[in-house]
């Protein structure tokens, strides 16, 4: 519980690296999900993560969120915030940020609503029982709406939105929350290739203030975002390297073309 | 302003004017006409609509833990029945020397069962305003520890609803024992007084059902009041999607936990408020079955609405 008072904004990133996985295993019922996986991600860098099914990226991001407990390993915000000592709300409280690869937006509330409810603030019982949004929070808001393109559709249940709306939304959830990295599991799935440009372009606006790790499978997007891709390939990283150079790994092409 | 609430929001409107209307008209009836008239409302039947105003309250709290966050309660009744207890012990007291064995100290199931006095905990229980925050605590303190284990351990769904259950069958099971001094199975009744009036009198019985419309009143309002603040949206959007709630900072159990004993307070005041208008609180209030019939007023009143609880709980009584 002494999670809940982790000052938020004091992640130390003096040696680089805001991220450290190192050795990280997880299994389940004897399945390797992850082995012995180690993955630094910079402070600022756009990150993709590409691999077959089953590699163990949503796994990874369940990790790093607090949803599953690694094996052995540790996982590091920073140098000092060990996150294996901290559950879901304190990881969210901390810094990191998560966008499910379905899309989970609460649908009996208002697109408005939704942001509301992820906005960086004071998440206790009391506070929010008593919350007024100030009016710089609704300035934010509005931002946010504008950047994800939903303004017109603020009052409109979420549940009512189209599919790639709901995955604008949940993005535009994960920046209300100012995260400092930004998980993004599958942000193109079931877009029009117009959604698709508009959510290359906001994900690129983001690097530099913040850390983002994409997990996508569309390999026509990763390029057209991606510096730095990791190949994953049965729970630990197969490759590194710019796009480029990952397609042309040998390696790489016999996990995705298959023995 | 009351233009600017009725346009707001009109079923709620309608329904406090209803309720309003419930509470002034029918002790007005009772007292202005006469008997022999077609429109005089007897005592008995005051007492029958206020106790149907004490079950709205119950469903209205159901409403908020089920229909607003998702909790299959299946004890409910329990916080009722704990809260009727409560009130119980005050009526209890007040006998005095009144009862059977005319024991000034004792109420009588304790001198029948040769108790030479009265155990530690019914001390306070003669004086009213401690018969009061009891009903409040009592329900709330039990519900703060239950709910506590129970969501902090992520029991949701159907375990939840199936040790819900198990609670009130256990407190059915242990007030029913004559040792545990709540009277056992006849439970505790033959009240006399109330604030020193006679608990049978019109006068008292329209009090109490007046005092059953405020409080139903009041509650709706202030339920109204949390479901549109921001933590009903936390509460609205656990029942939807309790993993994502997590994931943008919120500890899900507490939110959990307070809507939880909120409900149970209000329950405890709906048992307080019952038991009075009944004359009697016996174990059986504590059945499971109960409870499951306050999920069936909701249900039928609509869950999520507020007003469903109360429309549910009228309707099928």
């Amino acid at each position: 519980m002494t999670a809940l008072a982790l000052p938020t904004g004091e992640v130390d990133t003096s040696h680089g690296p805001i991220l450290y996985l190192e050795g990280v295993s997880v299994s389940f019922d004897g399945f390797k999900a992850l082995n012995n996986l180690s993955l630094y991600i910079d402070e600022g860098e756009l990150r993709c993560l590409i691999g077959p099914n089953g590699a163990g990226k949503t796994t990874l991001m369940d990790v790093i969120t607090g949803k599953t407990r690694p094996d052995n390993g540790s996982v590091f915000f920073g140098q000092t915030i060990d996150l294996l000592k901290l559950d879901e709300p304190a990881i969210a409280a901390a810094g990191i940020g998560r966008k499910f690869q379905k899309p989970s937006v609460f649908e009996k509330l208002s697109v408005f609503e939704n942001l509301e409810l992820a906005l960086a603030t004071n998440k206790g019982v009391w506070p929010t029982l008593f919350a007024k949004l100030t009016s710089i929070q609704r300035e934010r808001i509005d931002e946010v709406l504008l950047t994800i393109g939903l303004i017109e559709s603020r009052w409109q249940q979420a549940g009512d939105l189209s599919h790639g709306q709901k995955q604008w939304l949940e993005i535009g959830m994960l920046l209300m929350q100012e995260p400092k990295v930004m998980l993004i599991d599958e942000p193109v799935a079931g877009m029009t290739h117009q959604e698709i440009e508009r959510t290359a372009q906001l994900l690129l606006s983001l690097q530099g203030e913040r850390s983002v790790i994409v997990v996508e499978h569309d390999m026509e997007f990763v390029r057209s975002i991606a510096k730095r891709v990791t190949v994953l390939h049965e729970g630990s990283v197969l490759t590194e390297g710019t796009m480029d150079e990952v397609q042309n790994d040998p390696r790489v092409i016999q996990v995705y073309l298959g023995d | 302003m009351f233009k600017q609430f009725y346009e707001h929001d009109k079923a709620a409107f309608w329904l406090l004017t209803l309720i309003g209307g419930i509470v002034f008209l029918i002790p007005t009836a009772n007292i202005i006409f006469p008997e022999e008239s077609p429109f005089h409302v007897s005592a008995y039947s005051i007492s029958i609509i206020g106790k149907y105003l004490t079950f709205a309250l119950l469903g209205l709290s159901l409403d908020l833990v089920w229909g607003y966050c998702g909790i299959l309660a299946l004890g409910q009744g329990a916080f009722f029945a704990l809260g009727g207890y409560a009130i119980g012990m005050y009526l209890m007291r007040q006998i005095g020397t009144r009862g059977v064995y005319g024991n000034a100290d004792l109420p009588d199931f304790m001198v029948f069962l040769n108790w030479q006095e009265l155990p530690w905990y019914w001390y306070g229980f003669n004086h009213f305003w401690f018969a009061l925050l009891m009903i409040v605590l009592v329900p709330g303190l039990l519900a703060y520890v239950f709910g506590w284990l129970a969501f902090r351990s992520r029991v949701t769904g159907v375990y939840l609803s199936i040790i819900t259950q198990a609670l009130t069958y256990a407190l059915l099971l242990a007030f029913f024992r004559n040792e545990m001094g709540f009277g056992g199975n006849n439970g505790l009744t033959d009240f006399k007084e109330l604030l020193g009036f006679n608990i049978q009198s019109s006068a008292v019985r329209a009090c109490l059902l007046i005092a059953s419309g405020l409080a139903l009143m009041l509650a709706f309002v202030v339920s109204k009041w949390v479901i549109n603040s921001k933590l009903g949206r936390v509460i609205t959007a656990i029942r939807d999607q309790e993993a994502r709630v997590r994931f943008i900072g919120y500890r899900v159990e507490l939110f959990k936990l307070w809507i939880f004993v909120f409900a149970a307070v209000l329950a405890g005041i709906a048992g307080a408020l019952y038991v009075p208008q009944v004359g009697i609180i016996n174990p059986s209030e504590f059945s499971p079955l109960n409870s499951l019939e306050i999920v069936i007023w909701v249900a039928i009143g609509g869950r999520g609405t507020l007003y469903g609880g109360i429309i549910g709980a009228v309707l099928v009584n």
